[in-house]
């Protein structure tokens, strides 16, 4: 195809000219209202973002060795995966668990389980994210008590916890309850928080799995900042101040391939985040106003074929994430296209944060790319285009009434088909898959040696829990459920009641079906 | 197109499950959370004649087996079982052994698929 007719567009279908002029893109400095150059005026020269790879597989003991193993190799903070049973509430042993037990992370059963993964790492020193969320609070819970045995205040504690239900709905699919009750569970931990964990964020407001879904920059920036509206609002509605929580609320960016637009997005993102809490919240501190986010490299970009290409892809998106302002990061290993993290590829991974960091020089200036006509322009428009369809969703009735309605899982569908049919007429290129294939790397099936978990860690995990039944005080563990179950039905903040639980060592799948028992589960009616 | 087992990402049974219509077949997408069991019932009830499983989480070697077994029981042969995931090559040897017709891995294309299926599969 002639150059002249091909039209040139970033990966999301944005139009891109072939040069760009100068033009009036006055921002104020980074540190400066509304954001939109960095939250701090001296960015990486005063701290670096956090390298947090996120990781989790087969037992908590050989996911704890990781965690040890990533720590000695230099990451600054812990990324917890957990197993699909886990994040969906159901305990190691239940029948749906068969075959999944340590596939997708780490399981997580009770609050044994949280101890062994946690085991010789001192949790007042060391920042912890979850990645957890139908059940975050009762994981939460957990890690809260295991900090108690460690003799560590809660008001030291410092990390993450996924908790944005919305986006399972929208995109992750890793719903229990309804969207109505697992919202209340939210507000419960944000309150909570607001009380109890200063230096904790209840929830990471994410992008990355709405992008993994398949959408376009601009639906990723829109839905996560309408999703963070949301979760604003029910905490107001709880008789919660702004600024008693909103300085706490995190936000989790994809790092996809395209760069410009990448980089664009994350500033966009912190000038119309610092525009809402101040306008659209009244809000008075500046740490609520200052939009801060955790990325991870785009796990839907790694290809099966000649995976080793993956370790540029990776490096590439990195580095957009870091241009971009990004305080927390999380690289790909070149192997997930085939498995969970190897040992060597999640080492290159790390290694590629090190190098960025150490050897780039891109750390030294705020915003370096700063006055980019390209990038200034994108950023605006970018701005505006994620405007409009908050607008858009405002008058739907907010996230929850366009999620029942099926709008952004629609958009969501729609884009990731768009996008799918020009990697099949290859108009667009995916290096290694259609174009520039190599029979001899074609299938790198043991690119590094590969990680397998089998069903030796569900058989281990499944005696652990027979052993756990027998031994606990069972009369105290129902009592605990009861209580449970009996604050669910009202309005009380269910945290108490969860850390009771946990500490009773009631299992994750016990606790999740008492409140199954008061809420009910969720069906979702599939949008093509 | 079924998602077995705990596994939520649907973007790729969702985008062939389209592509699939779009050549002209008529596709039931039966939504997240399968079993086994309620995957076999689907397809008895509709009357298909192919069953395409989309596992990413690793869960093929539990959940694949007994779908087949079902269908053995059920006598329900002539329905062809493609899988689609993150399936290892040994993986999918093993399973087209057991009587999976084909088995998509990460990178294969639409048409590829819709090809398969015309192919094998009587209009």
């Amino acid at each position: 195809m002639k150059t002249a007719d091909r039209e040139f567009t970033t990966i999301s279908g944005v139009p891109v000219e072939p040069v760009y002029a100068p033009g009036d893109f006055q921002n104020p400095a980074p540190g400066e209202f509304p954001y939109t150059r960095g939250i701090h005026r001296d960015m990486y020269r005063g701290k670096l973002w956090t390298m947090r790879q996120f990781s989790g597989f087969a037992t908590p003991e050989e996911t704890n060795l990781r965690y040890h193993y990533l720590l000695a190799q230099g990451q600054t903070g812990l990324s917890v995966a957990f197993d699909l049973p886990t994040l969906m509430g159901y305990d190691a042993d239940h029948a749906l668990s068969e075959g999944e037990v340590g596939k997708c992370g780490a399981p997580i059963s009770s609050l044994e389980d949280m101890e062994i993964l946690f085991r010789g790492i001192p949790l007042g020193d060391v920042s912890v994210s979850m990645t957890i969320n139908s059940p975050a609070s009762v994981l939460w819970a957990m890690y809260l008590a295991v900090a108690e045995q460690q003799n560590v205040p809660w008001a030291r504690l410092s990390g993450t916890l996924q908790n944005d239900i919305l986006k399972e709905y929208i995109a992750q699919k890793e719903y229990i309850y309804p969207p109505r009750a697992s919202m209340r569970l939210v507000t419960d931990t944000i309150e909570f928080g607001a009380l109890h964990t200063p230096k904790f964020n209840p929830v990471s407001i994410s992008g990355y799995h709405i992008r993994e879904a398949g959408s376009t920059a601009v639906q990723e920036l829109a839905f996560t900042l309408r999703d963070g509206i949301e979760y604003v609002d029910w905490a107001l509605e709880r008789g919660l101040a702004i600024d008693d929580f909103a300085p706490r609320l995190s936000f989790f960016f994809n790092a996809h391939s395209d760069f410009f637009e990448e980089i664009a997005k994350y500033r966009a993102a912190r000038k119309i985040w610092a525009h809402v809490m101040r306008e659209r919240y009244g809000a008075q501190s500046e740490r609520s106003l200052k939009l801060r986010f955790h990325a991870q490299t785009a796990g839907c970009s790694l290809t099966w074929q000649q995976p080793y290409n993956n370790v540029v892809r990776t490096a590439l998106q990195a580095m957009a994430a870091v241009l971009g302002g990004a305080q927390s990061l999380h690289t790909n290993s070149l192997d997930e296209a085939y498995a969970l993290p190897g040992e060597h590829a999640v080492t290159i991974a790390l290694r590629t944060q090190q190098v960025l960091a150490y050897e780039s020089g891109v750390t030294n200036v705020a915003d370096p790319l700063g006055g980019s006509y390209f990038l200034e322009k994108l950023t605006l428009d970018s701005e505006s285009a994620a405007n409009d369809y908050i607008r858009r969703i405002d008058e739907m009735g907010g996230m929850i009434a366009a999620i029942e309605a099926g709008f952004p899982q629609t958009e969501i569908a729609s884009a990731s088909y768009r996008y799918q049919r020009e990697i099949e007429s290859g108009a667009r290129t995916i290096v290694g898959v259609n174009r520039f294939q190599s029979a001899v790397f074609q299938s790198d099936a043991e690119p590094i040696e590969l990680l397998h978990v089998d069903e030796a860690g569900g058989r281990r995990q499944t005696a652990k829990l027979a052993a756990l039944r027998a031994r606990r005080d069972n009369g105290n563990v129902q009592k605990t459920l009861d209580a449970l179950r009996r604050a669910a039905e009202g309005t009380q903040n269910t945290m108490p009641l969860l850390l009771d639980a946990v500490r009773a060592y009631a299992t994750l799948g016990e606790i999740c079906d008492a409140l199954r028992g008061v809420f009910g589960t969720y069906r979702e009616t599939p949008h093509i | 197109m079924a998602k077995p087992g705990l596994d939520g990402h649907d973007r790729g049974a969702k985008v062939i499950a389209r592509a699939l219509r779009d050549a002209g077949m008529e596709v039931i997408y039966t939504g997240l959370r399968q079993t086994p069991e309620m995957i076999v019932n689907a397809a008895l009830q509709e009357d298909v004649q192919v069953i395409g499983l989309s596992i990413l989480s690793g869960a093929h070697n539990a959940i694949v087996p007994r779908v087949l077994e079902l269908l053995r029981a059920k006598e329900m042969t002539d329905v062809m079982v493609i899988v689609g995931g993150i399936v290892p090559d040994e993986d999918a040897a093993a399973l087209k052994r057991q009587g999976v017709a084909a088995v998509f891995q990460p990178g294969a294309s639409l048409d590829a698929i819709v090809t398969f299926i015309k192919g094998a599969v009587p209009a």
